[in-house]
């Protein structure tokens, strides 16, 4: 049951918490963030350069991909993957054409994850970056497709591969596909598994529903931004099924841990040293080299 | 024979508590079932069922989510909706057929895993994602059957398999029209409307390369006649499970690999 997802999910950072009236600064609202967690305002300009997390609660806001990319890779080093595939509405779902169209419009994207080899820190990988700004970064054919690609392009030249995951689950507007991308996905990480390959999971707010239940729960080491919302079900579905209040820890980064599901949980700052040190901790002298030359080239 | 019915018409049978489930069929489908319980780490699951017996003097190993018909049955079984150490049970019993080179045989019937917090806190996510990794690498044949409801993830938890069959009026969807339609509409009681545009229907589930085969109910549903619905299932089974046998590990598990690899439909840059 990955139901009420995207409802839930925007339920829990929509509206701030602050119960306190909140002062009307002559300011432009784009010059303002205020922290959809404890209410707190800043100027924008502080907020982008601490990395879009908020100074007061240490909330790490959602960042969108390109962000995130320019943000964790060396500089000039990421050759991205299967730039252009796109959804085609494969059930003919009712205004999801409209949908797609008007968010490749606004976010420049194609579909909700963005792919690439790259270095951190010098260190070569494959990479993926979910953007939640893209239908809830919901797993519909062209995710799980590039998700699968980028799996296989590691094993052939035999790349760890570090995902950034984001996402409100299965996307629905492609039915019963969008569920068998979570064992499309999850296939391809028993492929690079076999292959003795890395596989880091950065989770990211918020990764639920479908995603959890493949490839974001099977990292070699999975690490979590803090206070995070990572979870199966939707809070309002589990709330519904109990009829009580969950504790305001639930399905945050801490209490996953804490249950044996996070290794570590790192900070954004961290983040691109932290990737940096463990990808080189678990390189091959046969892998430092330039990767396997002349193996079938890539798919286009 | 239920040709005609809608994604509607066939939710409503499927809803039907006279119809059998998985524990109604498997005296008549097997000659002896040993019950196998217990996921080794936390506790047993009464929604997913594991056991080993024959068929056709072949041992199987069966695991099956099963739905009770009255209240008493339905709160012992969790309606169907199994816990991560349901899943972990599943595991547990498929790496012992493995091992043992049975078969494996899946019943899938479940409204979705549960959601609470113990599901929760036991990684019900984590759990389902285990199986989802491990199956498709078993080295030995899985059959799975949509008896009834095939919902989501929770399906999927038993879904990953060399071939796959729907009893004609089984469905299986990414997620519950009732919760489409309140995502979509703000309106639940619009699931109807969403039944039918989430292509969930036997016939739109073998349309669209996930399943193999449709196995045929008796006019009325499969609650018409036990006795029958039971005979054919055994036939696919039997089949299924023949022409499985025969093929050699490596094989299976590159079909089983790009059976899935291959869902998904997009279109590319030039
Ligand atoms: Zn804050």
């Amino acid at each position: 049951m990955i139901q009420e997802l995207f409802e839930q999910v925007k339920s829990r950072v929509a509206p701030p918490r602050s119960a306190t009236p909140q002062r009307r600064l002559d300011v432009p609202d784009n010059l303002l963030y205020r922290c959809p967690r404890c209410g707190g305002v800043v100027l924008m300009e502080d907020f982008e350069k601490n990395g879009r997390v908020c100074a007061e609660c240490g909330y790490h806001a959602r960042l969108a991909a390109p962000e995130r990319i320019r943000m964790t890779v060396d500089p000039g080093s990421m050759q991205e993957l299967d730039a252009g595939m796109k959804s085609c509405n494969p059930i003919g779902f009712e205004g999801y054409t409209r949908k797609l169209e008007q968010l490749q419009k606004a976010t420049g994207l194609d579909d909700a994850i963005i792919t690439g080899e790259c270095t951190i820190k010098g260190q070569r990988c494959v990479i993926g970056v979910m953007d939640s700004r893209f239908m809830m970064a919901s797993m519909g054919s062209v995710v799980g497709e590039k998700i699968a690609r980028a799996f296989e392009y590691a094993v052939r030249r035999r790349l760890p591969v570090v995902l950034f995951t984001a996402s409100g689950g299965a996307r629905m507007q492609e039915g019963i596909l969008s569920l068998m991308q979570m064992a499309k996905t999850s296939a391809a990480v028993a492929l690079h598994n076999d292959a003795g390959l890395l596989y880091i999971t950065v989770l990211t707010d918020p990764t639920t529903g479908g995603i959890t239940a493949s490839f974001a729960s099977l990292g070699d080491i999975i690490i979590a931004e803090p206070k995070v919302l990572v979870g199966f079900a939707g809070r309002r579905v589990i709330e519904g099924t109990i009829r009580e209040k969950l504790p305001e820890d639930f399905q945050t980064a801490e209490f996953l841990q804490e249950h044996g599901f996070v290794d570590m949980i790192v900070p954004r700052h961290d983040l691109r040293r932290t990737l940096g040190h463990l990808i080189k901790l678990h390189a091959r002298p046969e892998t430092d080299t330039a990767g396997i030359t002349g193996e079938g080239e890539e798919h286009v | 024979m239920s040709e005609g019915l809608s994604a509607w018409d066939r939710l409503l049978l499927i809803r039907d508590k006279a119809r059998p489930s998985a524990a109604d069929y498997i005296p008549l489908i097997f000659d002896r079932f040993y019950e196998l319980h217990g996921d080794r780490l936390f506790g047993d699951d009464h929604a997913l069922w594991g056991g080993i017996a024959k068929i056709d003097g072949i041992p199987v190993t069966v695991l099956a989510q099963v739905k009770g018909h009255t209240l008493e049955e339905n709160k012992r079984c969790n309606f169907a909706m199994p816990h991560p150490e349901g899943y972990r049970k599943a595991l547990r019993l498929m790496k012992q057929a493995e091992k043992f080179s049975r078969p494996v045989i899946c019943f899938i019937d479940t409204p979705g895993a549960f959601c609470g917090i113990g599901a929760e806190e036991r990684g019900q996510g984590e759990a389902i994602a285990r199986n989802l990794m491990e199956m498709m690498r078993l080295k030995t044949p899985i059959v799975s059957v949509v008896l009834g409801e095939g919902g989501s993830g929770g399906a999927l938890g038993l879904g990953v398999c060399d071939e796959m069959a729907m009893l004609s009026n089984a469905v299986y969807s990414v997620i519950s029209p009732r919760g489409c339609a309140s995502i979509l509409w703000k309106d639940p009681s619009r699931e109807r409307d969403a039944a039918e545009m989430l292509r969930i229907t036997a016939a739109d589930i073998v349309a669209l390369g996930i399943a193999e085969a449709i196995i045929e109910e008796p006019a009325g549903g499969a609650q018409k006649n036990l006795q029958l619905m039971a005979s054919n299932i055994t036939e696919y089974l039997r089949g299924a499970i023949l022409k499985l046998s025969k093929l050699p590990i490596e094989l299976l598990l590159q079909r089983r690999y790009d059976k899935f690899r291959s869902i998904g439909e997009f279109t590319e840059a030039e």
